[in-house]
């Protein structure tokens, strides 16, 4: 490989794992914080581009769409959190994984009742349209580098939330001990709506982010929800900075293994999964 | 009053009883029980309804008969299952005793029906999966095929390539068997012709994400790229390559697959793309307008492919029964009818290979104002080579 296609290569693996990151980071949040195994995750991704798909047609541009999207996602979000999951958190995993996959086959059923089964494509907003040339045959298209970009800002973004507010160190203490916040008088059932109405936006808009690139098809969630649940792992389950290092090594994982090993290109995210398992059991960034 | 209802609900369930008896009494005996095996539900219905739509026109030309016998419908959805397979074919097998089984898209569950068929003496039309074993390794004397073998189209597409004089061509797909089956086909003319297929790039199904390869395809540099996708994947995979700006110094090339019931999706992308398949929009036989034109006046859609086999299953069936003058159960002259029939398709007229595999004309199309528009006929009357068939 020379170097220009290493370069590249690298860009690939970025764009790829700062996309996964934004699926990854809702999916650790839930889990760490609330103690749930949501599998519907990746039905919150298919839901987020379906809902592009739609919006953008009747709006005409993907913007209004986002725009739009992002509060329809973050109600349909506390909704679930105050229909379902709220009964959730008692019960064992088993009951929690149920549920969710029972949520997928519900979404997937609806889905194909509203929108049908075909493939439907959603035009990239005209200003993002262009692409940039790499090598003499080469081009990257502008709109990839504004999805990385978009992740970058979302990702700073969630550290300032978690970090620097009050619902952060909210969310924080609801993470280490949830009796104990409790006590203190803090309305935990709202900061937990409000943990998986973002987790449930955070995918939704992943799904509209790829609308234009992936196109918009049935079953669209289900592979990512089980590259996400690695990225969950090797990072460490309520990390999202394990999350993010983990989404951006699965990214290099995975463009690199269909590169350099196309035999095991399937088996490269998992591999890599397994060796950080065995170097640290509770994934990278889990403390304690 | 228990007592009573008791007694009135007794009569009633022996009255019903007695009518069902009845009714299945009445039921002529003279009906030639169809029984569909095909997906309803999930990302395949369209292609279940189509085939069906298809099957159903073609009766329905005929005043709902078949060879002047009347048609009876078994129908069960797969729901592209192969773990539901075998129980499903089953059932209209043992349960209906249907005189023919009309199945499937997914190839797994239809090489379970073919065994099914096999087991029972049962005669199948599969009027579209593509699976090379269907009627080669595993065929046999009450199997048939209204489609297409996956090495057709593909071994087609090889011989155009070959004949545009490219020499280094790139390969991808995904690592099952029909894309690998296509990529053999393909690799077999392409390298007769005096090409080289200079890489075989695989992903693991379903995944979509291309962008590595598309950077490696760039570079290698080939003269082309050889690609089998199809529905989601396909359409993904077109905008990726425009979007990389591959496709203005790389043409692209596959089987049919890669364009059909996806162009809305690839929108400007597909532009121009050259794919090779048994049908095309805008041939030009009468045929085709006459079954278009019905079709849309009957289910107010436009036909595809799809709807093409299953037209195409009824009348091979036709053919067989008119062979045996309506009698179904004479099925060893219903086969031989149906071996020696000429099939009037509206992709041109077919026979059949040895195998029982249509031998059609492949043609080369390209996308163009939203529809897979006809070039030219790549190879006329191509015979799957039907390796491993032992009849």
């Amino acid at each position: 490989m020379d170097f220009a296609s290493f370069l590249i290569q690298t860009l690939n693996s970025l764009q790829y794992g700062l996309l996964l990151f934004l699926v990854a980071s809702g999916l650790t949040l839930v889990f760490g914080i609330m103690g749930i195994i949501n599998l519907a995750h990746g039905s919150f991704y298919m839901i987020g581009a379906y809902l592009a798909f739609v919006l953008a047609s009747s709006t005409g541009s993907l913007f209004s769409a986002i725009l739009l999207g992002i509060p329809l996602a973050l109600l349909f979000g506390a909704f679930l959190e105050w229909a379902l999951f709220a009964h959730l958190y008692k019960r064992d995993h088993l009951e929690q994984v149920l549920l969710t996959y029972g949520l997928i086959l519900v979404f997937e059923e609806v889905r194909s009742l509203l929108v049908g089964d075909e493939v439907h494509g959603v035009e990239i907003p005209a200003m993002f349209g262009g692409s940039i040339p790499l090598t003499e045959v080469l081009n990257y298209p502008v709109y990839r580098l504004v999805i990385s970009a978009v992740c970058i800002v979302l990702a700073i973004a969630l550290y300032l939330v978690i970090q620097r507010t009050r619902l952060g160190m909210m969310i924080r203490a609801g993470n280490h001990d949830r009796t104990m916040v409790e006590a203190l008088g803090i309305n935990i059932n709202m900061i937990y709506r409000v943990v998986f109405a973002l987790g449930v936006a955070l995918a939704a808009l992943a799904g509209m982010l790829a609308s234009p690139i992936s196109s918009v098809f049935p079953n669209m969630g289900n592979h990512v929800l089980i590259i996400s649940f690695v990225i969950v792992v090797i990072g460490g389950i309520g990390s999202v900075w394990g999350a993010l290092a983990a989404a951006l090594i699965v990214g290099f994982a995975d463009t690199f293994g269909k590169v350099l090993l196309p035999e095991l290109s399937g088996m490269v995210v998992y591999l890599v999964m397994a060796a950080v398992l065995l170097w640290r059991p509770e994934g990278i960034f889990k403390k304690g | 009053m228990t007592y009573k209802i008791n007694a009135l609900g007794k009569l009633i369930l022996g009255v019903a009883l007695a009518t069902a008896g009845l009714a299945a009494q009445a039921a002529p005996e003279g009906k030639v029980k169809i029984g569909f095996m095909l997906p309803y539900t999930g990302t395949y219905a369209a292609l279940g309804n189509a085939i069906t739509n298809g099957f159903k026109q073609y009766v329905a030309e005929n005043g709902g008969k078949l060879a002047g016998r009347e048609i009876e419908y078994y129908t069960v959805d797969d729901e592209s299952d192969p773990a539901k397979a075998t129980e499903n074919a089953n059932k209209l097998v043992k349960r209906d005793k249907v005189d023919v089984l009309v199945g499937t898209v997914h190839s797994g569950v239809a090489l379970a029906m073919a065994k099914v068929a096999r087991e029972n003496k049962t005669l199948l039309i599969v009027p579209n999966a593509g699976a090379d074993e269907i009627t080669g390794p595993l065929c046999a004397a009450n199997v048939f095929r209204s489609s297409f073998s996956a090495w057709q189209p593909a071994y087609a597409m090889g011989q155009v390539v070959a004949q545009k004089g490219m020499k280094k061509v790139v390969t991808v797909t995904w690592k099952y068997s029909f894309g690998l089956q296509s990529v053999e086909g393909f690799k077999e003319a392409f390298e007769k012709g005096g090409g080289k297929v200079v890489k075989d790039m695989t992903l693991p199904f379903p995944n979509v994400e291309f962008q590595p390869f598309l950077t490696e395809i760039a570079a290698l540099k080939p003269d082309a790229v050889f690609v089998f996708f199809a529905g989601a994947g396909a359409a993904k995979f077109v905008k990726d390559y425009t979007a990389a700006g591959l496709k203005n110094s790389i043409p692209l090339y596959g089987p049919g697959f890669l364009t059909d019931g996806n162009l809305d999706a690839m929108g400007e992308a597909g532009k121009g793309v050259q794919t090779t398949l048994h049908y095309a929009d805008g041939l030009d036989n009468k045929k085709d307008s006459a079954f278009r034109l019905g079709y849309v006046k009957a289910y107010k859609m436009q036909p595809d492919v799809y709807a093409v086999q299953g037209y195409d299953a009824a009348q091979l069936y036709q053919a067989g029964l008119s062979a045996a003058a309506g009698d179904a159960a004479k099925q060893d002259v219903v086969i031989k009818g149906m071996e020696a029939a000429r099939i009037d398709s509206p992709r041109g007229a077919f026979t059949l290979s040895r195998a029982h595999n249509p031998v059609q004309d492949i043609y080369l199309r390209e996308v163009q104002g939203g529809q897979n528009k006809v070039l030219s006929t790549a190879v006329k009357a191509l015979a799957d080579p039907a390796r491993g068939c032992k009849i």
